[in-house]
């Protein structure tokens, strides 16, 4: 039998089942093995029962997207199978208890809980789970006791060998299966590092030079909060718990005018908390760098699902005129670089910039290659007794200088101000102010991130998607294959880069694709370039798209 | 040796009203300043919104004037990201107690190394006249027509019970004993309240000068600040009020010093990469 190309894993079970460990370990081990690996992970909102799931695509080329497609369903509770029946082909094999599968066509028992008992506990039935799953697919079975052992490093002897030897028994069961899941290798993939979204806006922070970083937690935003914590020691970075977010924005943006590279961390309900502080920023021309990974709303919303509908609060939040600039990131790459790139772009023209993820890219892992490096850019001056902070200048951008360094004044206010920071009602001075301030988007806009073209030249139909569609949309067209559509990628939504009006002219339909029910992005470009972008393929359920998905109303859309 | 004259800034219209308590206030601070001889490029006031958050505009120094009642955030990360700096959070009652009343709490759990003046009028100066968290019972306003129906704020009570490291009251009518107890403030090591009677001669017609001379009284040299019992029993006093360091707990670890980066290198976070 030919080694199969891909797999598709669905581990279905209650929260505090473990299944986030199984999915730790699992891509792990299929890393090790050689072998490329995506994973997604959907949850509700409580910390016991309910259904949780984890899929993972695991497979002999480069994966990067959310697929519905199930080959191998593992249930790990009774409302498993049911939630994800929609997901299942004829041929999907499922794998569990005999209580919750014998019903199913296709089934397989595997006793996992009754397996762990017999090491001493049921809490092994993950591991037990694990190790089924790696000896099905024939993964690397030195990389599972290694990864176990990793994952439950810390804990007692007892408990690592207890854990291991579970594992090795799933192992043994898994492989004496006979259900010819086996993938072919490939070596390229020893050079790649798992990653998830979190890690990688941590990482990115890290690489921006952050040093700073205060938040209150929110669903899906606080894991980048606690990668930032574990990576304190190392890096030197002062982390504070803020009692709320209005704390945590005037915090950092404090940091910032002392000094620091400061990072907040939130969700949409926390970043509402935040937005005046966000005019504080503009008014007082002083950088701050927002995460906001939106999750559904309004208010709380739906607490630990996905959704792209927070684009119109960053780009009005805060009263009055400023400038800012907003990324979102279409791969856990570009998380990394943007999230770097923000604190050079605020520090440099001193402003608020966001990096706009969502739960699917800050919970979704893959393999990715070497990451771009990104040199941090300080713009700090050292000041001298005449020093102005707001210095009126050709571009707008004043010499930024921080106390006690230097022998000059750093003095702002979030009244308007002179030159020296002084309050001031001068209509002059004001206008004049107003001026410099949105002086500096000329150069905001020179700097740009320009949006990512694929496709042919002489496209027809150009999809258009921002944000942490971009690999799924991606991976949908190439399966498509429509010589006459094209695909435009914004990771830079705000200010729109000039150079995408080219691409919209050349088209003779444009299709908006996005995770929200108005087209938030849509109407800004319709705004910046007054087009027509009345067509558009919306999602709004709180779930990510999938590759199937976007096929399916790519086709019903263009009648292919 | 500087003089309070070095603290002021040349031309300034200051936007007082005559009479008004902030100037006692403002005196005493560049008084105590100079006294201590801390050099204006060292101090970074922080201020939110109103008259009393106009403070740092008459001030040379360095000033953060951010938003209203977010003073001590503010103050709290600059002493965090240099703690070289010496950090005044200077506001009035109703941005302190009101606005940023969560914040207040807070900043005293954290214990940072930075002095707190509270200029408390007992109103709303720059909306004209409105109750602030410490109008008493009963007051009259333009918006409280009827008197205020509730019980004021007592922030010494507040400092004391969440164990804040330094707490004092003072009158602004009272220079020296405002100049002193600021000195002591500044100089104290850990989070230090500085609770400053300071008549609104335009909106508050009931806590006027005399009124404040009147139902105040300065606590005995004996008066020992480091009994907590006592310190509540002062704090919750009905009748006249206490004015002096009410409260001082020297013993509470110093926010900033216990951060990651501050472990195994005393140099600011700020200043780490620049060229010195
Ligand atoms: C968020 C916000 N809300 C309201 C105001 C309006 N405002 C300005 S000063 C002030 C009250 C100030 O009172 P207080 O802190 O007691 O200071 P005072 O003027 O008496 O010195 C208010 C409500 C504001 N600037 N910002
Ligand atoms: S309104 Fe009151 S607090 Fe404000 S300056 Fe006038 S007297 Fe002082």
């Amino acid at each position: 039998m030919q080694p199969l190309e891909e797999v598709s894993v669905l581990i279905s079970g209650a929260a505090g089942q473990g299944i986030q460990t199984v999915e730790q370990v699992l891509t792990a081990i299929v890393k090790d093995s050689d072998l490329y690996v995506f994973a997604t992970k959907e949850y509700m909102s409580r910390v016991r029962g309910g259904n949780n799931s984890t899929t993972l695509r695991i497979s002999c080329k480069p994966v990067y997207a959310n697929i519905d497609r199930v080959d191998l369903l593992l249930v790990l509770n009774e409302n498993a199978i049911e939630r994800h029946r929609w997901r299942m082909t004829p041929s999907t094999i499922v794998l569990g208890e005999e209580k919750f599968v014998r019903d199913e066509p296709n089934h397989v028992v595997v006793e996992f809980s009754k397996l762990a008992e017999s090491f001493g506990n049921k809490i092994y039935a993950n591991s037990v789970a694990i190790g089924v799953l790696a000896g099905i697919m024939n993964l690397d079975v030195e990389a599972v006791s290694k990864n176990i052992e990793r994952y439950f490093s810390g804990k007692s002897k007892q408990l690592v060998d207890a854990n291991v030897s579970s594992a090795l028994k799933g192992y043994e069961i898994g492989r004496s299966l006979g259900l010819k899941l086996e993938l072919r290798r490939c070596e390229e993939v020893k050079g790649k590092r798992l990653l998830n979204g979190s890690l990688a806006v941590a990482l990115g922070a890290v690489a921006g030079g952050c040093n700073f970083v205060s938040s209150y937690p929110m669903s899906p935003s606080t894991a980048v909060f606690t990668e930032l914590a574990k990576l304190a020691r190392e890096h030197g970075i002062i982390v504070e718990q803020a009692e709320d977010e209005i704390a945590a924005a005037n915090m950092v943006i404090a940091a910032w005018y002392a000094g620091a590279r400061g990072l907040v961390t939130t969700s949409g309900g926390g970043f509402a908390l935040m937005c005046e502080a966000i005019s504080l920023a503009g008014m007082i021309e002083t950088p701050i760098v927002v995460h906001l990974g939106q999750r559904p709303g309004p208010a709380t919303g739906l607490p630990t699902r996905t959704e792209q509908a927070d684009l119109n609060l960053v780009l009005y939040a805060g009263h009055g005129e400023f400038p800012r600039v907003v990324y979102a990131p279409g791969s856990i790459e570009e998380a990394y670089e943007l999230t770097a790139r923000a604190f050079n772009v605020a520090d440099k023209f001193q402003i608020p910039v966001f990096v706009l993820t969502d739960q699917y890219l800050l919970d979704s892992y893959y393999l990715v290659g070497e990451l771009k490096s990104v040199p941090v850019e300080r713009y700090i001056v050292k000041t001298d007794s005449n020093y102005r902070r707001y210095e009126v200048t050709e571009d707008g951008i004043s010499p930024r200088g921080i106390p006690g360094y230097g022998e000059g004044l750093v003095r702002v206010d979030s009244d308007e101000h002179d030159e020296f920071g002084h309050i001031t009602e001068s209509a002059l001075v004001r206008r004049t102010m107003v001026e410099k301030r949105l002086k500096k988007m000329k150069k905001i806009i020179e700097e740009s991130v320009p949006p990512k073209f694929s496709g042919p030249d002489d496209y027809e139909t150009l999809i258009v998607s921002w944000g942490s569609t971009y690999l799924i949309v991606e991976e949908a067209l190439k399966l498509l294959n429509e010589p006459r559509i094209a695909h435009l990628h914004f990771s830079q939504v705000y200010p729109v880069p000039p150079v995408a009006r080219t691409y919209f002219e050349r088209a003779r339909r444009t299709i908006f694709i996005e995770q929200n029910a108005t087209g938030q992005f849509a109407n800004l470009i319709k705004q910046t370039f007054c087009i027509d972008t009345s067509e558009k393929i919306l999602k709004y359920d709180g779930f990510p798209y999938s590759v199937e998905q976007i096929v399916k109303a790519v086709r019903e859309k263009l009648g292919v | 040796m500087f003089r309070p004259e070095d603290y002021d800034i040349p031309n300034t219209d200051i936007a007082w009203c005559p009479g008004c308590g902030n100037f006692g206030i403002i005196r005493a601070l560049k008084t105590a300043l100079a006294q201590l001889n801390i050099p204006p490029q060292k101090v970074v006031i922080v201020s939110g919104i109103g008259q009393a958050a106009k403070t740092p505009q008459y001030v040379k120094a360095h000033m953060f004037n951010g938003l209203h009642g977010r003073s001590l955030p503010a103050a709290v990360a600059i002493k965090m990201v240099n703690p070289e700096l010496v950090v005044i959070a200077e506001s009035g009652d109703g941005c302190t107690y009101g606005e940023g009343g969560n914040h207040f709490i807070h900043t005293i759990r954290r214990n940072p190394d930075i002095t707190n003046i509270v200029h408390n009028n007992q109103i709303y100066g720059l909306t004209k006249g409105q109750a602030s968290p410490t109008t008493p019972r009963g007051q009259v306003t333009t918006l409280q027509i009827d008197g205020v129906y509730v019980d004021p704020f007592n922030p010494i009570a507040v400092a004391v019970a969440l164990d804040a490291s330094f707490v004092a009251r003072t009158f602004s009518g009272y220079l020296d004993l405002t100049i002193e107890i600021f000195k002591q403030a500044i100089q104290h090591r850990g989070y230090a309240l500085v609770d400053v009677f300071q008549p609104c001669v335009s909106f508050n017609k009931v806590n006027t000068y005399e009124w404040y001379r009147q139902n105040t009284y300065i606590l005995p040299d004996s008066y020992d600040p480091t009994d907590r019992e006592l310190a509540f029993k002062v704090a919750s006093e009905t009748g006249k009020f206490a004015l002096g360091i009410i409260y001082k707990n020297p013993n509470k670890p110093i926010f900033e010093e216990q951060l990651i980066p501050y472990r195994n290198d005393k140099t600011p976070v700020a200043l780490r990469g620049l060229e010195v």
